[in-house]
């Protein structure tokens, strides 16, 4: 048992160790933080920055479990709870269904379905509006293209969404029975027994299930390569394409010809692996607050 | 919104049955060669099977591919090719490696790449074209169909943001009777490090000198504006699922999916639509004697100006290279190179790949001539026994 948590272990540093060395002749020509900051990404004169798909990436992810939080610790709620039993069970069937969808699938909905949906009754219409009415946004809004960061990180909300929706419902699940027969005894009612004596129990789980579809959202490459317009500049506007750490590495990697480039791309999964760690040691210390039950999920 | 829907369900349609198309004829192919193989089959040297070894660009591989099995079957089964598509890049880095026999690319080695080898082989590195490609400017304007003519100033000023609406007077002018809407342009362009890109931001940069100061060209580069989408086939999707865009693709993939695509005037004047036969002329022109050169924006008169070499890349020196093992080997390899820019080239066509001019051919002979094992001229003399069958 030790030697296969050592190997863990072993295996995720020696990942990271793989990317940096891998990475290091940008990281070390422009420094950590220099290569960080670059705001240009120009494999023809050879200036690489990961700044853009650093800030392509939180704002796809924190936006994605923004959306996706509350409504799916409600349906969680709701499917552990309240709903009658068959009810329940056709959702979490469907729930479990919409984890399993491969996220190529759920991109070529997006590609053909989705985005021109969206443009049609969404971004022309609010684009015309703030022509004629608010021009002041006009640099806010950018041009109305369908594959942009908001057609991307609704498709990503909905990518994540079961995750916490499952793990919300476990988490409830699993809350003790007495638990809930003490808070029944003192005359609570439903919702009381559940904000006050179930909720706070399996917060730690929640939580949990939310860390996990961030990590999701944050390694997420197939549907956000296909839907965000893959442009390798600073996302300044909402109608407008941007570019995550994940996607630029897929878009980029297979025919990445010149040596500083190649680096270059294993440069910025060398902070994707950072970031990642830094989610999950944020992850592990939430966790550990909230933990009242005495019993990590 | 209704015919978005429609117009994708169709294009799905096609790919399917273009992809179906090209199997049937890969099969069929193989399938006549079966029974001209069998002639082979009391071949002696049969016993002993070769196994040759290569990787690269994805272009070119569905050829490559067909004339692998078409050249095993036309051995009766002694020699297998393996190729596998993993992009320029990786068939150039393998090649450098030295981990295949040989490699394929759609960007041909650099000076220094050259040099490298060079140096460290103490013979250079051959790339020996293996087929042509075209890459045509895709469009989705509300009632127009292909045929649309555009000149290398237009295109990169629209890809600048010079240009922004289809009734733009400099397109009004170069086609005059078509009905063009007040349709905002909108840029589509590969997001994957693609061959194809590297064509057309290499033909733009020799007609545009601020796109070469400002852009440049390569498999990926800093796109002024526009959407990036993946692979010919999310170009192809976000060209026909928006009004008003621009895009490029390969031109085997604009016909097999009935998107329009346009025609480019190119050097001579001549309007241009690009085709197999016009893609193939772009090529017939002086060429250096290591087809390391870029043939957009040709001096052909009847070529299209946005064309490209796909090469193969070897070793001059066969036993420099790690990965070759055997004499036997070496040989067989040049005997399947000069197979492929002879009879290989007759699979061309119904895989909707252009053929290799007679210039080029010339060209590429000369190289596989070239081709040495420990000091002996195997490449001459493989080819000499072949001319004297």
């Amino acid at each position: 048992m030790l030697v296969f948590g050592l190997a863990i272990i072993a295996l995720a540093l020696g990942m990271g160790f793989v990317l940096y060395t891998q990475g290091s002749v940008p990281i070390r020509g422009q420094g950590f933080f220099g290569f960080l900051f670059e705001t240009t990404w120009n494999p023809v004169s050879g200036v690489h920055g990961a700044w853009p798909f650093l800030l392509g990436t939180i704002i796809t992810s924190a936006a994605a479990l923004a959306l996706a939080f509350f409504p799916a610790v409600g349906v969680g709620i709701f499917a552990a709870e309240y709903a009658p039993p068959k009810i329940g069970s056709v959702i979490n069937y469907l729930v479990d269904l919409l984890a399993a969808v491969p996220s190529v699938v759920i991109g070529i909905w997006g590609i053909f379905v989705f985005a021109p949906w969206m443009r049609d009754t969404f971004y022309i219409p609010v684009y015309y509006w703030a022509v004629e009415s608010a021009p002041a946004l006009l640099p806010v809004l950018g041009a109305p293209a369908s594959y942009n960061i908001i057609t991307a990180t609704l498709l990503l909300a909905l990518m994540i969404t079961p995750y916490t929706v499952g793990l919300t419902r476990d988490a409830i699940k699993l809350v003790p029975r007495e638990q809930r027969d003490a808070a029944w005894a003192l005359g609570a009612t439903h919702w009381e027994v559940m904000r006050l004596g179930i909720l706070p129990y399996a917060r730690g789980g929640i939580v949990a299930g939310a860390i996990l579809s961030l990590a999701r959202a944050l390694g997420e490459t197939m549907v956000i390569a296909m839907l965000i317009g893959n442009s390798n500049r600073l996302p300044f506007t909402f109608f407008g394409p941007a570019s995550t750490m994940p996607s630029v590495i897929a878009n980029e990697f297979r025919e990445a010809v010149e040596t500083m480039h190649l680096a270059s791309l294993m440069a910025v999964g060398f902070y994707l692996f950072l970031l990642t760690f830094v989610v999950n040691l944020i992850a592990a210390y939430i966790q550990r607050k909230l933990n009242i039950g005495g019993r990590v999920l | 919104m209704k015919t978005n829907r429609q117009r994708a369900l169709r294009t799905a349609g096609f790919s399917v049955l273009g992809l179906a198309f090209v199997l049937a004829l890969g099969l069929t192919a193989t399938g006549t060669q079966l029974f001209a193989g069998g002639s082979a089959e009391g071949n002696p040297a049969r016993a002993a099977g070769v196994a040759l070894e290569g990787a690269g660009a994805s272009f070119p591989a569905p050829l490559i591919t067909a004339m692998a099995d078409e050249y095993r079957d036309y051995t009766g089964g002694r020699i297998t090719v393996n190729y596998q598509s993993i992009g320029s890049g990786g068939g150039i880095r393998q090649f450098i490696e030295q981990t295949i026999m040989f490699g394929a690319t759609e960007r041909y080695l650099s000076d220094e790449q050259v040099a490298e080898i060079e140096a460290s082989t103490g013979g250079t590195a051959f790339n020996m074209p293996i087929t042509l490609g075209s890459v045509a400017p895709t469009y989705n304007i509300p009632g127009v169909d292909t045929g649309l003519v555009f000149t290398g100033e237009v295109l990169v000023d629209m890809y600048r943001g010079e240009i922004t609406h289809w009734n733009d007077p400099r397109i009004v002018e170069l086609n005059p009777g078509v009905d063009l809407p007040a349709v905002p342009v909108q840029i589509v362009h590969r997001s994957d490090g693609s061959g194809t890109t590297n064509v057309w931001t290499d033909y733009f940069s020799k007609v545009s000198g601020w796109w070469a100061d400002n852009v440049g060209f390569g498999t990926s580069v800093d796109w002024p504006r526009g959407t990036g989408a993946n692979g010919n086939e999310g170009v192809a999707g976000v060209v026909q699922t928006t009004p008003g865009a621009l895009g490029y693709n390969s031109l085997v993939y604009a016909t097999l999916n009935d998107i329009p695509y346009g025609a480019v005037i190119n050097s001579s004047g001549e309007t241009i639509l690009p085709d197999l036969p016009t893609t193939s002329a772009a090529a017939n022109i002086d060429l250096p004697a290591d087809t390391r050169v870029s043939i957009t924006d040709t001096p052909a008169a009847d070529g299209y100006p946005i064309a490209s070499f796909a090469w193969v890349m070897v070793y001059e020196r066969l036993d420099a290279n790690s990965a070759i093992e055997t004499r036997e080997q070496a040989e067989e390899l040049v005997r399947f190179l000069y197979w492929t820019i002879t009879d290989g080239q007759e699979l061309s066509e119904p895989l909707d790949f252009a053929r290799l001019p007679q210039a080029a051919v010339d060209r590429a002979t000369d190289m596989l001539r070239r081709l040495t094992w420990n000091g002996e001229a195997v490449g001459a003399e493989v080819i000499a026994a072949i001319a004297q069958r």
